[in-house]
């Protein structure tokens, strides 16, 4: 997909706060000078072109009472990774799921649960269903940095 | 965990995947919800100030726009954590960086204009602090949704 200026600038506005008005896109529309009808529906092509992957609320997951959050790492063959990855990514509880090559390790999830038994619980379920018993737990234990990426085109 | 009511609940269940992109947004959301659209907007300023909702807008997608992305780990020793996480974190296409409980104890996400540009700063980092820096971009996505289910 080809981006006009108007798109550029929609871009570079959607990485920061909607308003709280009744009308947000009327807000976006008067400061780009173009229709609301208009901004909609280049906001929807984002959307539809991928470039947009999400358009809602960023929660801050901690305080939303996901205090129980980890990155597990699996062993898992090659031959078996698409079925075992679309089978992990099936799961509420997990936000991301990645193939990646790290030690003996192949497959990557992001983790979120409420305490760290349902975790740990949620671990376990998901080692017996997919059969994969070697992995590892990786916990954070202070954030150095947290931002949203300023893509700028 | 903060204080949440029912409708808090429900809320953030709406505008988490399907923000509507429509002239009268939170008017949407109060018709699915059945609350008034000034509750709508009372509310979500309410969850802003407590610091549940972070912001409302877009996420982006790093490969769509054309930008390369990769995770990264290095193993530093327990008293330079703070200074090598200083440097790492100056680059601006340095968005998360967490110390973990692991031997490879800090990882990072990388974002750049090109997977050369990537791999050159890596190598910088790798020169300048004396750590031997993994670098492990997606071979293949299968889940990326940063929204949680706030339950009943």
């Amino acid at each position: 997909m080809k981006y006009d200026k108007i798109d550029r600038k929609i871009i570079h506005l959607l990485q920061g706060d909607l308003l709280l008005t009744p009308r947000p896109y009327q807000d976006i529309s008067e400061n780009l000078g173009v229709s609301e009808d208009d901004i909609i529906r280049r906001i929807e092509r984002l959307k539809a072109s991928g470039a947009l992957r999400r358009m809602g609320a960023i929660l801050r997951h901690q305080k939303a009472g996901y205090t129980a959050n980890a990155m597990v790492l699996w062993r898992v063959e090659s031959s078996d990774i698409d079925y075992i990855g679309e089978l992990m990514a099936s799961f509420l509880e997990i936000s991301h799921c990645y193939q990646r090559e790290f030690l003996d390790y192949s497959l990557f999830t992001m983790i979120h649960a409420r305490t760290n038994e349902e975790l740990i619980q949620l671990v376990q379920q998901l080692a017996v269903l997919s059969g994969i018993q070697t992995y590892k737990i990786v916990k954070s234990t202070h954030e150095l940095k947290k931002v949203s990426m300023a893509y700028v085109l | 965990m903060q204080e949440m009511t029912e409708v808090d609940r429900l809320i953030l269940n709406e505008i988490q995947d399907n923000f509507p992109l429509s002239a009268q947004p939170y008017q949407d959301i109060a018709s699915r919800i059945g609350i008034d659209e000034s509750e709508v907007i009372y509310r979500i300023g309410e969850l802003k100030d407590k610091g549940i909702i972070r912001r409302i807008g877009g996420i982006l997608d790093s490969r769509s726009l054309g930008f390369f992305s990769t995770l990264c780990a290095t193993r530093v020793p327990e008293d330079q954590l703070n200074k090598v996480g200083e440097k790492i974190n100056q680059l601006p296409g340095v968005t998360h960086n967490y110390v973990r409980d692991f031997e490879w104890n800090m990882w990072f996400t990388l974002t750049t204009e090109s997977k050369e540009e990537a791999l050159s700063l890596i190598q910088a980092l790798e020169q300048e602090l004396q750590i031997q820096i993994k670098n492990m971009p997606a071979k293949k996505v299968y889940k990326i949704k940063v929204s949680f289910d706030m339950g009943e």
